[in-house]
């Protein structure tokens, strides 16, 4: 796949620019290659690397630390059954199992027409509405199987309209960067770097 | 409050009114439906804390009242943030303010709803504390998971610099700091500190050793830096308004001020609860209809964590014990990150330990050879136990792989790592095979788990499919 | 840093005694500790080794393998800390032997090899390595893992010379700490988490590193394997010498190991003033040409147009003879002597003895045109370790990480850690630029200019003027003379008065061949005046030492006409070469390794050479051929053995008047020779350079670490990793010239004009053209005249 889009080059450079350090907007600026594609591909974290300055490698090392990055495609929508203590009591297993049956895939795997890739997932922070699932990192709690066969079917469906963006968009505000930006931390760090 | 701890008699919670309940500081606007927006906030008392703060106090004002307040911080270590604050080497600058959104510990959930339901709050906050603190900028690092908060913080932070509220001459005053969105991509021990600021220059979210990094004197970009909570920052606002001391006559002297405790599990209404810190009992959150109304189904508590997955498990005789910090540290637990996860008697307590275990196991960094191979290993065991395979030296060599992660397996833990990921996962062991190791010798010698307890379907233990390890 | 000399005033008055070192307790026992010390490095003074794995003295601690836990009495009693992250403090007190530190340390082992796949015998590392000995000293008996143990692919190549297996791996982070803080190619990664945390590379971007080898040797386990010693031999097999690697002039120190009389493997040696341990793979893994089956064994005379094997006696004799017909033929002047920079002192010694004593002649030369006049030598020089600690550190020669690949991790390090600035001078940048303070690129020929600018520069005079200053001094440009380089150079000594010189000339022993006297005589040609003279007759006879001119002289043409006008050559030589194809008599010479002697690095340290095989059937040291040659000439120059060279070098060279093998025996890091000063200091020449025309490009031609030479031709693993030789331009000049990034290019000098690939690149400034030199088929020398002072090319595209 791709490297960044023109347009996301603009937005990669305008978060890069928030940051005393270029390295900082490294998380941020996979997120915003994995919105792009769905996924990391190789030749968008190279060319994140070359954005902020760093190896290959380093972008690989950093991107593989974190969960939520897949090297490979997915599907639109990333069913997460939460598996926290919390779910676990209340039966997210159960869920889990239910899902897997409902879609004919295991847990970690993809459906083959990739709309859905199901997961069990550690601890959403969402523990007093267990169990709790989360599409594309969008909740859904205290979820009965019955609320699993009906979520399923209206995502098949495409009932839901704009709640689950497609896998790897996250926030669909973004922060700006406005005239009264004061820049004050990132020129005095610079100064120092500058020794 | 050491008369409190244990009556004779436990008084009956189930009636209402029979609570200690206090004001709201922090989770007023949990119910109010445009909380989030700027409009709402503003309506609501926002930004006076501010204006007061920049245009009637001094930097070393704001910081006294929060020294005055001892308020702890609420990400889980419970260190008061006046003091820490007070750790900044003077005339070391540029610093820097962190603020830990990462919330990921199980059965913590708090972090998440301030931010999605009252961002402003806590952007107010955290304007204040840079204030206070002197900090050229901030960064506001949320769980990568949560995508609402991000929106709702990146839809507030824009409105704040558009209303003057950070950026340039904040008010026209001569104060000016950013607040910069950046957020995770999910791994729990980001939330560590250290391993947060790492993660916020790009890297691996591996802890670092401190000495000598303490954030304070050496935190991102090795310059002195502040990390605190975010509920601890939700806070600052209040204490600027109604002072210091207010906060602190709330709540109780040792452990000061409101706080939000997440009860989650075996209750009857789980939720999310702003109680008075240090004053009320686990039993009174178990019990009493203003909060979680009792055990579901009439059953009993076999076994509770107080704070946080990382946290020994308490168990009936602990139910009476007050949420102040000196008292359940001195019980031998914490109340950490204010996570109450409530298991009742159909609790299988094998799988209940692996499945914290193997939180721990899936969420270590890999740095430190302990943590990195030890949890993965105490995972396995375990797993094998719950698979019917277990041999009976397994309880020891459980005992004794936790040995290896944290000599003496005491509380407050000892550790042969660097960050207390590892030692964690030795606090659901030590607390279930001390206290239910015949449920453990039942699986060794039945394959099975005792009668009268559930077993979920754990996946990779019951046929299911692919489990992390 | 050791001997770091500070020059305090003489007249400061005496510092009142104040106690410099820190008193702790180590097991019980009193020890002074350095100031900033780490407590596991004082534990070793004070003669306790901590077990360890993640740290290595010459990398920033990372406290990951938690090997190195010991007790440290504090405010709250006794803490478990690891040694390695806990600098020492007064009054502290150690415990490294307490029930409880045995205990975590038997903790870890047990997690360490609970995953570990224990196939120490078919690993390569099995009988040399830590985890299986300290397995043996500090770890529990059995294993009480039983699960399954982590799997992974059986090895992966990361690089053309290191194999990597993840299943090995104990994670330490050795060697992705040593590509990113030493090498600074940070191409291998931790990638994963957890227990799934595996160093890798980036997915098809391999870990092309100049100096891979080095992890190979640092990894704790053997899951760094280097190819060219894969299975080769068994560690208790292997014996070894101490010895020095001449295949660049910095000298690092090694260990030659081998078996049965064969090289299996060179080993980085720690030392403080040079190499710190590190090496560069082509010196690691050149040995492989000491083994080539194209060694030349036996003498080589040429009869009937052919080469043909013959003995001693009769290849010795030819060689007197044609050096006789030459003597009578135009007197000792019609001889040339160019080499010597391949070998030993000794060898050096005794063949300077041999030109200017014996035969007489003037024209020496241990350069070959690629040089720098030898009064460069001359200068006050300076010490690596100066260099590394200068405020500023001016580089006005080559691309240090290609010629001299180990002073760039030198100096890197200066200027990442120890906050050196260093100011380059440049044709082209390279290695040294991101790390500059400033970069300077000028236009071949305008050094001087650019000298200038850069010296009315503010900030840049108030740094130079503000601390100690270094020149690391070289040729930065094959394809012009180096008339401007030492103008330039004379320039900045003038500036800055009290500036030291590190001279950067590249071959291995140049600097102890310069000094011992392989340089010319009164009246003596350089090596270019030599080979002109060869070309149109008025030299008869050259003699190329170790020397192959057809190779490494840059102007192509005047090598092939030097070769074909000289009536008679001699090669003395241990592998075969386009030159020596063209000899009249080859004398085979011992290579590497297979003779001992001393060595002069390029700040004039001198080191011991080691002898680890027998010479190549009746191969011998050069010393010994010119010893040899001189008896056949009729002198005796008494040289018997190595040590009398040795004794002869101490007695009559005033530079070596300090050197013995007692003195070097007592001083493993070497000892310092005296700057000659018996040279001639140089003189900044005037320089008139051309404009240059608009249409045209000025040609840089410089070396990269792997080309055509004869020691990684013949190394197989090294061979192929010389690139091709393709002429690089900026994108916007490839743009001008109509041409894109890989078409075939017309290049025209006034010399000659060729056919090259082209390769886009923003590196290159504009107006330049940068060609890489002695690439396999490589035809750049053919566009250089040596004596012009700057090389204009046309570009057109075909
Ligand atoms: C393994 C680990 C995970 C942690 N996770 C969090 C977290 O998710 N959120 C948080 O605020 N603090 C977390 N902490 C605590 C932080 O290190 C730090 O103490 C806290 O953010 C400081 O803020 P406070 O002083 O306001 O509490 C964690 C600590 C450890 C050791
Ligand atoms: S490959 Fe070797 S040096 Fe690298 S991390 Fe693994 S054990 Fe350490
Ligand atoms: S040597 Fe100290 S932790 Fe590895």
């Amino acid at each position: 796949m791709a490297r960044l889009t023109d347009a996301n080059v603009v937005v990669a450079k305008e978060i890069i620019a928030r940051f005393p350090r270029p390295k900082s907007a490294l998380i941020p600026l996979l997120h915003l290659a994995q919105e792009q594609d769905g996924f990391l591909a190789n030749d968008a974290m190279a060319h994140v690397a070359e954005l902020v300055g760093v190896t290959a490698a380093e972008v690989y090392g950093t991107a593989t630390f974190y969960e939520m990055f897949k090297f490979e495609r997915v599907g639109r929508y990333c069913l997460n059954v939460c598996t926290g203590i919390s779910c676990h009591l209340m039966g997210a297993w159960e869920l889990l199992e239910h899902a897997e049956e409902l879609l004919g895939v295991k847990a970690g795997s993809t459906t083959e027409d990739l709309l859905f890739t199901i997961e069990g997932v550690e601890c959403i922070a969402a523990c007093t509405e267990a169990p709790a699932v989360s599409v594309n990192h969008r909740y859904r709690y205290r979820v009965t199987p019955e609320d699993m066969d009906r979520l399923i079917d209206d995502l098949r469906h495409d009932r839901l309209g704009g709640e689950f963006p497609a896998h790897g968009v996250l926030a669909r505000v973004r922060q700006r960067t406005p005239d009264n930006w004061a820049g004050t931390g990132a020129a005095a760090q610079q100064a120092v770097d500058a020794r | 409050m050491s008369d409190a701890t244990v009556p004779p008699t436990p008084p009956d919670y189930t009636q209402p009114g029979r609570v200690p309940t206090g004001p709201k500081l922090i989770t007023t606007r949990f119910d109010q439906p445009d909380g989030y927006t700027y409009d709402g906030y503003v309506r609501t008392g926002g930004y006076t804390a501010l204006r007061k703060a920049l245009t009637e106090m001094t930097p070393e004002q704001v910081h006294q009242e929060v020294k005055t307040s001892e308020m702890q911080g609420r990400g889980g270590a419970g260190f008061p943030a006046g003091t820490k604050w007070g750790f900044l080497p003077p005339d070391v600058f540029p610093r820097y303010l962190v603020i830990n959104g990462d919330e990921s510990e199980p059965g913590t959930y708090k972090d998440r709803k301030l931010m999605e339901l009252d961002p402003h709050q806590l952007i107010e906050g955290v304007v204040i504390a840079a204030y206070a603190v002197r900090a050229a900028q901030a960064f506001l690092y949320v769980r990568g998971e949560m995508a609402l908060a991000q929106e709702r913080l990146a839809q507030a932070l824009n409105d704040a610099y558009a209303h003057n509220l950070i950026g340039r001459n904040i008010l026209g005053t001569d104060f000016s700091v950013d607040v910069v969105l950046t957020w995770g991509a999910g791994a729990y021990i980001v939330g560590e500190e250290t391993a947060l600021i790492e993660s916020l220059e790009g890297e691996r979210g591996m802890p670092r050793l401190k000495p000598p990094y303490f954030p304070a004197s050496k935190g991102l970009y090795l310059q002195p830096t502040i990390v605190n909570n975010v509920e601890t920052l939700s806070n600052v606002p209040w204490i600027v308004n109604q002072s210091g001391q207010a906060f602190h006559d709330l709540g109780a002297p040792t452990s000061t001020g409101m706080r939000i405790f997440a009860v989650s599990g075996h209750v009857n209404h789980p939720g999310v609860f702003e109680v008075p810190n240090g004053i009320t009992t686990f039993r009174m959150l178990f019990d009493a209809p203003e909060y979680c109304g009792g055990v579901r189904d009439g059953r009993s508590v076999k076994a509770f964590i107080p704070g946080g997955a990382s946290a020994m498990w308490f168990f009936d005789e602990h139910l009476d014990l007050p949420l102040d910090k000196p008292t359940i540290d001195k019980a031998g637990s914490m109340l950490g990150s204010g996570a109450i996860v409530v298991m009742d008697d159909t609790t299988d307590m094998v799988a209940a330990c692996w499945n914290v275990v193997n939180f721990f196991s899936r969420e270590s960094c890999g740095k430190c050879t302990p943590c990195r191979e030890g949890t993965t290993w105490l995972q396995r065991i375990l797993k094998r136990i719950l698979a019917g395979d277990g041999r009976p030296e397994d309880i020891d060599l459980l005992m004794d792989v936790s040995e290896s992660i944290s000599p003496g397996i005491a509380w407050p833990p000892r550790q042969t790592t660097i960050c207390p990921l590892g030692p964690s996962a030795v606090s659901p062991i030590a607390s279930a095979v001390r206290r239910f190791r015949h449920e453990f010798e039942h699986y060794i010698q039945h394959g099975r788990a005792v009668d009268g307890v559930v077993t979920p379907p754990i996946h990779g233990v019951h046929g299911g499919a692919r489990i992390h390890v | 840093m050791s001997d770091v000399k500070t020059d305090a005033p003489a007249d400061a008055a005496p510092e009142p005694p104040k106690k410099t070192t820190l008193s702790i307790t180590v097991d019980g026992r009193a020890h002074e500790a350095q100031p900033g010390q780490l407590v596991i490095d004082a534990c070793e003074d004070a003669g306790t080794y901590v077990p360890r794995f993640c740290y290595h003295h010459r990398m920033n601690p990372v406290g990951m393998c938690r090997q190195c836990l010991v007790e440290v009495e504090g405010p709250r009693g006794p803490m478990m800390v690891v040694s390695c992250m806990t600098p020492v403090a007064e009054g502290q007190v150690v415990r490294t032997e307490t029930p409880g530190v045995k205990r975590a340390q038997e903790g870890v082992l047990e997690m360490l090899l609970a995953n570990h796949p224990l196939d120490c015998p078919v690993c390569d590392k099995g009988g040399e390595c830590p985890l299986q000995d300290q397995a043996f000293s500090h770890g529990p008996g059995e294993s009480r893992y039983v699960e399954e143990k982590r799997h992974y692919e059986k090895p992966i190549p990361i690089s053309d010379l290191v194999l990597l297996d993840r299943e090995r791996c104990i994670l330490c982070d050795r060697c992705t700490r040593f590509a990113d803080e030493v090498a600074g190619d940070k191409l291998i990664h931790f990638i994963s988490r957890g227990n799934a945390t595996q160093v890798n590379t980036f997915p098809d971007e391999p870990f092309a590193s100049y100096f891979s080898g080095n992890t190979v040797q640092i990894c704790p386990v053997g899951a760094l394997t280097a190819t060219p010693y894969r299975f080769k031999a068994r560690p208790w097999d292997l014996t070894q010498v101490e010895s020095t690697c001449t295949t660049c002039a910095v000298g690092c120190r090694i260990v030659v190991q081998g078996s049965r009389d064969q090289l299996l493997r060179y080993q980085g040696v720690d030392s403080d003033p040079v190499n710190w341990g590190w090496l560069c793979d082509r010196g690691r893994f050149n040995f492989e040409a000491v083994n080539s089956d194209q060694r030349l064994g036996t003498p080589l005379v040429r009869e009937q147009g052919e080469l043909r094997p013959t003995g001693w006696s009769e290849a010795l004799a030819r060689a007197a003879q044609l050096i006789r017909e030459a003597v009578d033929a135009g007197g000792p002047g019609s001889v040339a002597v160019l080499g010597g920079a391949r070998g030993t002192n000794e060898d050096a010694f005794a063949w300077a003895r041999l030109a200017h004593d014996v035969i007489g002649t003037p024209h020496v030369s241990a350069q070959l045109g690629d040089g720098m006049p030898v009064g460069l030598l001359a200068l006050n020089r300076a010490t690596i370790d100066e260099a590394a600690s200068a405020s500023t550190i001016v580089l006005l020669g080559p691309d240090l990480k290609e010629e001299l690949p180990v002073l760039y991790l030198r100096l890197r390090d200066a200027a990442e850690k120890r906050r050196s600035r260093i100011l380059e001078f440049t044709p082209k940048p390279g290695g040294m630029t991101r790390y500059a303070w400033k970069s300077i690129g000028y236009e071949p020929g305008t050094q001087v200019g650019a000298v200038h600018a850069a010296l009315a520069n503010d900030e840049i005079a108030q740094q130079l003027g503000a601390g100690n200053v270094v020149i690391v001094a070289g040729r930065a440009n094959l394809a012009e003379t180096s008339a401007a380089q030492v103008a330039a150079l004379g320039e900045l000594l003038a500036a800055v008065p009290g500036a030291k010189v590190l001279p950067a000339l590249r071959r291995g022993n140049v600097v102890g061949a310069v000094q011992l006297g392989m340089r010319p005589g009164k009246d003596g040609m350089d090596s270019r005046a030599a080979l002109a003279a060869a070309a149109d007759g008025t030299v008869e006879c050259l003699i190329l030492v170790g020397s192959d001119p057809l190779s490494d002289v840059p102007d192509a043409d005047l090598a092939r006409r030097a070769m074909a006008g000289a009536r008679r050559i001699i090669a003395v030589d241990a592998l075969p070469s386009p030159s020596t194809a063209l000899a009249d008599v080859v004398l085979a010479a011992a290579a590497f390794a297979e003779k001992s002697g001393t060595t002069t690095n390029l700040e004039g340290r001198v080191t011991t050479v080691g002898q680890k095989v027998t010479a190549r059937h009746t191969a011998r040291p050069d010393w010994m051929i010119a010893a040899q040659l001189a008896a056949a000439l009729g002198t005796d120059l008494g040289l018997e053995s190595e040590a009398d060279v040795l004794a002869a070098m101490a007695e009559l060279n005033d530079s070596y008047a300090e050197i013995s093998a007692a003195a070097l025996a007592a001083a493993p890091d070497g000892v310092l020779a005296h700057v000659p000063t018996t040279l001639d200091p140089i003189n900044p020449p005037t320089v008139a350079v051309p404009d240059r025309n608009s249409y045209d490009f000025r040609l840089v031609v410089s070396r990269k670490l792997y080309d055509a030479a004869v020691g990684t031709a013949h190394s197989p693993s090294l061979a192929h990793l010389a690139g091709g030789a393709t002429i690089h331009i900026h994108p916007a000049d490839l743009d001008r010239v109509g041409a894109a990034d890989g078409d075939s290019v017309k290049v025209t000098s006034k010399r000659a004009s060729g056919v090259f690939q082209a390769t886009s690149d923003t590196t290159v400034l504009r107006g330049t053209a940068w060609v890489p030199f002695n690439q396999p088929g490589g035809t750049v020398g053919e566009l250089i005249d040596a004596t012009a002072p700057v090389t204009d090319i046309r570009i057109e595209n075909l």
